[in-house]
């Protein structure tokens, strides 16, 4: 009934782009950083995500480029494979079959054909020993090649590629863990184990966080968990080593980088503050604070311009050597804990949720993008720990994303709970949502749910506190001689029996508000705030409560704390049908009747698509992800899909994405979306190669032109530029040696034109029907049909070029014009 | 082991003086160590760090600059524009000379030891020629004539601070021609001697650069800050296996609160001293071969002998200060509380006597007398005995005016047990025996070093310990050869000679009843020889054999003092400054490795613990630092403790330096 396979759940974009280091290409042109199964490439100048690697099949844990060929890249993954690539143009070069789970890579200049990876001993992780070992890559023509020759370089190594760095011309590799730190000379095949005191002496905690070489000199430099930096040296010897230890870092050094060079030092961690040592003169030091979250990692680019930070907020920060920020690439941030919904801003269709601390981030799922944060606290975020800070716990649209509620507390251990409701208008014109009214302390207690009355004529929100009450909230005018102005204001307080509210909804039309207390629902007239009716199903307490829609808007339905399901039929006041099952999230789907609910049993979630109206799954997939679902949320899809089959017609016009437990964002995508997908990219592909430049606007036309052609009648026929002589003489001679730009565009232009020499129309009709008398006499075998789609590669190769009556009097005009502008651009040409 | 009653002083205030200026001697492993009171002590690195010699300041004298010339010689000059050489076995100046060039602000030697260099306040520079008995002028090197052949000016320090002037405060010169500067700014900067340009700087501190000090190899360099910081830097190739070095700031120590005055580095370790009046040993632990006793970071504040003697029986406290002695009746009370409890004071503590010396040399030993009716001190000129007489609440004290013409300066003073004796230890190794009574004062006889075939340098070294028997009958004194010697009172001439120990003896006592001489040495041996039968006893053939507790040697401090419970005759009680401990010599030894059941604590000793009722060796160290603990009569133990916040405070204000977190 339900065919298994056709919808996948898949990573869809949000995903951690802190994971690991992110590289530089030696250009600096571009920023690789692994994003989940993906390598994405960015470019720096731009921040824009230019290319996705995509072929793992698990999760990428390492990249590294290609020390013989900096224009590939290694990337190796949890799947057990090394995978090399050409990342300007996409391309999967090999794939090394390694077999074994890997953890990170690195890669050496004196080691050719070898790479080095960390691997759980006995490829066990659950074992916590890991060992740094050489992997030789065989030199073969094929696609894919098993790696199978390892050899063994460090025993006992910590997992995170931080901690394991190489030495100056590969000469030595030092690695960290604990208290140790090893350094294996490849030379003479010697280790030099080297260890700390352990005992926490004023404060000090000596257990090493990460490590890195000098790239000239013989220097360590560890970083520890009570924030000092130490540099070792003479580590070659058994006790005559040597290290100087600075502190600046309040707590753990999170990651530590050498400049290429090796003047400077870079280091980072919790506080937020990239600080520059130079090297050998530790004393003078340079920040770049308030960068806003913790950093992860730190980067340099290879020719030392760039330093990059990951932060732990998903942001990637590129910054200038002179301790300027230039850019900033701004993944899904994703915290601990995610307390508002996931929510669709129905104006931006971007997905909203709780972003930095006591903000909202608004990120667009169709660009995997953030689109922007909203300061909801507006408060200065202190990073210390034991601090309790305001953050936003709930937030709710309403249907035409024109106002915006947001609640936010504040709880101190000994202090009374504060909170604050505030209320967002969306102003046109500075195009962003402006605080309108703020509440403080609407509920004597936490807030458990608010939402918007979903008419067209927005006025109501409702709010209900664990105080027992629920608070209704409506706009009014509140204009004086100085403005015109309107503001929210209480207009109902209701309770029921001072039991704790916990949920509300608002029927589709408005007409009725569903409150649930405890056990208890109650259902409301919003205009009268006459109790209509109680539904309840003892002895659970109500969790999730929704109104059904479009034809099932007769329905309410509601989960219990006693695992079951239930709907309430609201004319008959009865209970509809009922099903024991564990839901522990349901999401209604605003464009159609279908609702989805999850239930995790033994630690994997479930999903069921159903109608309200049947209680028979509309869809049903087990074994979604691990873990209990966090939240979900439908979004409406800009171009509905055309799933015939019945089990994906659910995902027609909106897609349903949902937070795991370890805080992945997911997505149900159709076998038909892949597809589509996958084409699109690959044209898109083609069409970048082609440089954007006024010929190619131009040209575009003619294409489009041809396109129209074939599609039509076998009408003018337009060759692709790259045919044409004059063009490759100016796209391929050097730019300083070509004459003036005058003078090229009339002979470029000419040899666009169709000679003017006497010849009409007729006798290029004449060639073209000769030309079609030969391709038949060539594929005469062949059926008529084949005839248009072998036409246009036959055609590339013509050099008449045909064009219409119209298009000619553009290039006519094209020709009288002033070209000198052209003059700069010429060295811009590839 | 019994339960006491304590008497907790903390009114002795000791305040030791800052350190001016140190200086190593590696081919004898001593240090010289030069205080702001003009004081010198001489600490024997190779028998654990102890306190060898010490020699006595004097107002006059202020030390600038100190310095070793071969293995005995040592010079001091300072701000009196006097050049010193020492007499190091009397511990008194030989002999003084002025370099007439106004005050001496700093001394070095060649390599050669055959030239001093006194840098004086004029700008000048003295060349003095060293001859093997004196030291005798040679030049005079002036600033205006141009002999200096290269000229270096020091920049200004940093941002913020270049509108003060620098001030190079030390200067070091390598052999492979590179300078070191150590300046007011907070730089540690090399130069090049031949062309006389900056190599490199090293921004050290915020404050000044106080000392420097190259190590002998000449592979590292320590530098002393203001900020109590002592930086070090070291010679290192930046390719391992490169024969290319330059210096690197490598290790950073901070042991001292205040001004790093003087920083020195041996072999093992860097050590350090300045305005907070404490040595730091600190061990460099690559240079450490085992772990041993140089592996230990050590501080030493306090001196290596007894400053307080008691008088037993009127329960006073005699407190030698450099510049006088003060003399405390202890308090009393009247209530009797449980274990662990604090008494309430019903009677205060007195302090009965002041006595300022006379000249301007300082007390170097004093005594009181076990009645209480005598105190005796020395400086290095002359010996005072005064006679005190205590009625009730009337305090009187007259001097003996008439001492008899031998004394004249003495090492360690000491009454017999009936106070009718006084044994002085003069500086030329004899030990004096004068009668004293209300009357008179009479040389009774003088005991010479008897002199030793094979030791035949050994017969001149002035003693620096003595002890008497509680009958009597017997002396002995122990000198800076090892040598312990035992004298008959009564038919007046040396008994024997205990065998000797490459150790300094640190302290000693006789057993008041068994006769038994108990000595303690510098590297924590304990040794306990019958006087009569002329051998070590049963049972300190087997300490020697099973050893003490480990914890006993945990601090490494030697001990000071060594009393006997009379109580409990098979108890001795002894201290250094971290602990003391009671050794009951009637139970077991428990050797190095027993489990060690510590502390005296009331707490401890319930009935649910009796083994441990069994060890020889109990511990104390709640009461520290230590200067002193005796037992006085009825079960009342005196510990005089000196806490080290009380030293603190008494400092001047450390620079400021800000705090993370503050």
């Amino acid at each position: 009934m339900v065919e298994q396979g056709e919808i996948r759940v898949v990573r869809c974009g949000g995903s951690t782009i802190n994971y690991r280091k992110a590289i530089f290409t030696l250009d600096s042109k571009y920023l690789l950083c692994t994003s989940g199964d993906m390598v994405k490439v960015y470019s720096t100048a731009t921040e824009e995500c230019v290319h996705v690697l995509q072929g793992h099949t698990n999760l990428v844990t390492g990249i590294a480029l290609n020390p013989t060929n900096h224009l590939q890249v290694y990337s190796c993954s949890m799947d057990g494979t090394i995978k090399l690539w050409d990342f300007t143009d996409n391309i999967l070069i090999k794939t090394f079959t390694v077999g074994y789970k890997l953890l990170a890579l690195y890669t050496s200049k004196a080691h050719e054909g070898c790479v080095f990876v960390i691997i759980p001993k006995e490829n066990d992780e659950a074992l916590d020993s890991f060992q740094l070992v050489a992997v030789r890559l065989p030199k073969s023509s094929d696609q894919e090649v098993a790696a199978t020759e390892l050899s063994f370089v460090l025993n006992d190594v910590s997992q995170l590629p931080k901690c394991t760095s190489y030495g100056r011309e590969g000469e030595f590799v030092a690695s960290v863990k604990g208290l140790h730190l090893t350094v294996y000379f490849f030379r003479n095949q010697k280790t030099y184990r080297l260890s700390l005191n352990a005992t926490p002496k004023k404060g000090a905690n000596n257990i090493f966080t990460c490590v890195a070489c000098h790239p000239k000199e013989d220097c360590i430099a560890t970083g520890h968990e009570d924030g000092k930096i130490r540099l070792w040296r003479n580590f070659n010897r058994k006790k005559e080593y040597t290290h100087s230890t600075h502190h600046w870092h309040h707590s753990a050094v999170n990651d530590l980088s050498f400049t290429p060079e090796g003047t400077n030092l870079l280091s980072g961690g919790i506080e937020s503050v990239l600080v520059q040592w130079r090297y050998g003169e530790e004393t003078k030091k340079d920040f770049l604070p308030r960068l806003g979250a913790a950093i992860a990692h730190i980067s340099t680019s290879p020719e030392g311009s760039l330093y990059c930070t990951s932060h732990s907020d998903n942001k990637i920060t590129i910054i200038q050597s002179n301790l300027r920020v230039s850019a900033v690439i701004q993944g899904l941030v994703k915290g601990d804990n995610i307390k508002t919904d996931l929510m669709i801003d129905p104006r931006t269709k971007a997905l909203v949720l709780n972003g930095k601390p006591g903000h909202l981030q608004f990120y667009s799922l169709q660009h995997d993008k953030q689109l922007y944060n909203l300061d909801i606290v507006q408060q200065e975020y202190i990073n210390q720990s034991g601090l309790h800070q305001f953050d936003v716990v709930k937030a709710a649209f309403d249907a035409q994303g024109s106002w915006l509620a947001t609640v936010e507390e504040r709880k101190e251990k000994l202090a009374d709970l504060e909170i604050q409701l505030k209320i967002w208008v969306y102003k046109d014109e500075m195009q962003s949502f402006v605080l309108n009214t703020t509440i403080t302390s609407p509920h004597e207690d936490h807030i458990t749910a608010l939402c918007f009355c979903n008419t067209n004529e927005t006025t109501m929100l409702v709010t209900t506190g664990r105080d027992g009450r629920f608070k209704a909230w409506v706009l009014g005018d509140d204009s004086d001689i100085y403005r015109e102005s309107v503001c929210w204001s209480c207009d109902f307080v209701g309770t029921y029996h001072n039991l704790l509210a916990t949920n509300c909804c608002f029927s589709e039309d408005g007409s009725l508000l569903a409150v649930g207390f405890e056990q208890i629902i109650t259902i409301w007239n919003p205009n009268t705030w006459d109790l209509v009716c109680t539904f309840c199903q003892p002895p659970g307490k109500i969790k999730d409560l929704c109104f059904g829609r479009l034809s099932c808007s007769k329905y309410l339905l509601g989960t219990t704390t006693n695992s079951f399901l239930c709907c309430w039929n609201l004319l008959t006041c009865t209970l509809e049908w009922s099903v024991g099952l564990n839901v522990i999230l349901l999401q209604l789907d605003p464009l159609s009747e279908n609702v989805a609910a999850f239930s995790c049993a033994a630690e994997n979630s479930d999903l069921f698509v159903f109608r309200p109206n049947e209680p028979r799954p509309v869809y049903l997939q087990k074994n979604i992800c691990q873990g209990s679902v966090q939240r979900a949320v439908f979004t409406p899809r800009d171009v509905p899909e055309e799933n015939c089959s019945e089990s994906s017609q659910w995902l027609n016009r909106s897609q349903l994405y949902f937070l795991t437990r370890d805080m992945d964002l997911m997505t149900f995508s159709t076998k038909t979306e892949e597809d589509r997908l996958t084409s699109s990219s690959k044209q898109l592909l083609i069409e970048e190669n082609v440089p954007v430049t006024p010929f190619y606007l131009l040209l575009g036309k003619h294409r489009q032109a041809k396109l129209d052609a074939e599609n039509g009648t076998l009408a003018a026929q337009v060759q692709l530029p790259q045919g044409s002589v004059a063009i490759k003489e100016l796209l391929q001679t050097p730019a300083h040696v070509l004459p003036s730009a005058t003078f090229l565009c009339t002979m470029f232009v000419n040899s666009l034109l169709i000679s003017k020499d006497g010849k009409s129309e007729v006798p290029e009709e004449a060639e073209e029907e000769m030309e079609s008398e030969k391709e038949e006499d060539e594929t005469s075998d062949q059926e008529m049909d084949s005839q248009h789609k072998v036409k246009p590669e036959y055609f590339v190769e013509e050099l008449v070029p045909k064009l219409s009556k119209k298009e000619e009097r553009d290039l006519k005009r094209v020709r009288k014009t002033d070209y000198s502008w052209l003059c700069p651009f010429y060295g811009k040409l590839p | 082991m019994g339960e006491f009653k304590v008497h907790r002083v903390r009114f002795f205030d000791f305040m030791p003086s800052g350190i001016r200026c140190m200086a190593f001697n590696s081919k004898a492993d001593r240090l010289a160590l030069a205080r702001l009171d003009g004081s010198v002590e001489i600490f024997n690195f190779s028998n654990n760090y102890f306190q060898e010699k010490v020699i006595p300041g004097n107002d006059s004298r202020s030390i600038e600059a100190i310095c070793w010339v071969g293995c005995d010689r040592l010079f001091t000059a300072g701000l009196n524009g006097e050049v010193v050489e020492y007499d190091l076995e009397r511990l008194c100046p030989k002999y003084t000379l002025d370099a007439f060039g106004g005050p001496i602000w700093t001394a070095a030697c060649n390599s050669e030891e055959t030239h001093f260099a006194f840098g004086c306040e004029d700008g000048s520079v003295k060349l003095f020629e060293i001859l093997p008995d004196k030291i005798q002028f040679e030049r005079n090197l002036d600033r205006q004539k141009g002999h200096s052949v290269q000229r270096i000016l020091v920049d200004r320090g940093p941002a913020g601070t270049r509108n003060k002037d620098c001030v190079v405060w030390n200067v070091a010169f390598l052999s492979d021609y590179t300078i070191v500067s150590g300046d007011s700014a907070g730089k540690v900067q090399l130069w090049d001697a031949n062309k006389g340009t900056l190599i490199k700087t090293h921004l050290v501190s915020k404050w000044d650069v106080l000392s420097l000090s190259v190590s002998e190899n000449e592979d590292s360099i320590v530098a002393g800050t203001s900020e109590g910081t002592v930086v070090q830097f070291q010679l290192l190739s930046p390719k391992i296996g490169d024969t290319e070095t330059q210096w690197v700031r490598t290790r950073t120590f901070k042991h001292h609160t205040h001004d790093v005055r003087a920083v020195t580095e041996t072999r093992t370790a860097v050590v350090s001293g300045g305005l907070d009046t404490q040595l730091v040993i600190c061990p460099l632990m690559d240079k450490v071969e085992v772990k041993s006793s140089e592996s230990v970071l050590r501080k030493v504040i306090f001196p290596h002998r007894s400053l307080v003697s008691c008088a037993k029986k009127p329960s006073l406290l005699l407190f030698q200060f450099p510049d006088q002695l003060e003399l405390w009746r202890l308090g009393g009370t009247d209530t009797i509380g449980k274990p662990g409890e604090s008494l309430p004071v019903t009677r205060k503590p007195e302090k009965l006597l002041q006595l300022k010396r006379k000249g301007d040399d300082h007390i170097c030993c004093s005594t009181i007398s076990e009645c209480g009716h005598w105190i005796a001190y020395s400086t290095v000129s002359s010996i005072r005995l005064y006679q005190l007489q205590c009625d009730n609440n009337n305090i009187s004290i007259t001097k003996v005016s008439k001492l008899p013409k031998v004394l004249r300066s003495a090492h360690q003073l000491q009454f017999s047990a009936d106070s009718s004796k006084l044994f002085v230890a003069s500086e030329q190794a004899t030990i004096h025996v004068i009668s004293v009574s209300r009357s008179e004062c009479k040389h009774v006889h003088t005991f010479k070093p008897k002199s030793d075939v094979f030791l035949p340098t050994g017969s001149s070294a002035p003693v620096h310990l003595l002890a008497a028997s509680a009958d009597g009958q017997w002396l002995t004194s122990a000198n800076r050869h090892c040598e312990i010697n035992v004298y008959n009172l009564k038919k007046l001439k040396h008994h024997c000679m205990v065998p000797v120990y490459n150790s300094l003896p640190s302290a000693m006592a006789i057993h008041p009843e068994t006769n038994n001489l108990l000595v303690t040495h510098a590297d924590q041996q304990m040794f306990e020889f019958g006087i009569v039968d002329k051998q070590y006893t049963d049972w300190s053939r087997k300490l020697q054999k099973e050893g003490l507790h480990r914890c006993r040697l945990k601090w490494g401090t030697p001990v000071t003092h060594i009393t006997f419970n009379p109580q409990a005759p098979s108890q001795v009680i002894l201290h250094d400054m971290h602990m003391f401990c009671i050794i009951d010599q009637s139970l077991p030894l428990d050797g190095l490795k027993a489990q060690f059941y510590s502390q005296l604590t009331p707490k401890d000793t319930s009935e649910t613990d009796k083994p441990r009722k069994n060890n020889a060796l109990k511990i104390c160290n709640k009461y520290q630092p230590l200067l002193h603990v005796n037992l006085l009569e009825d079960d009342w133990l005196v510990v005089v403790e000196r806490p080290l916040i009380d030293i603190h405070s008494q400092l001047p204000a450390p620079v400021r330096q800000k705090k993370f977190g503050t």
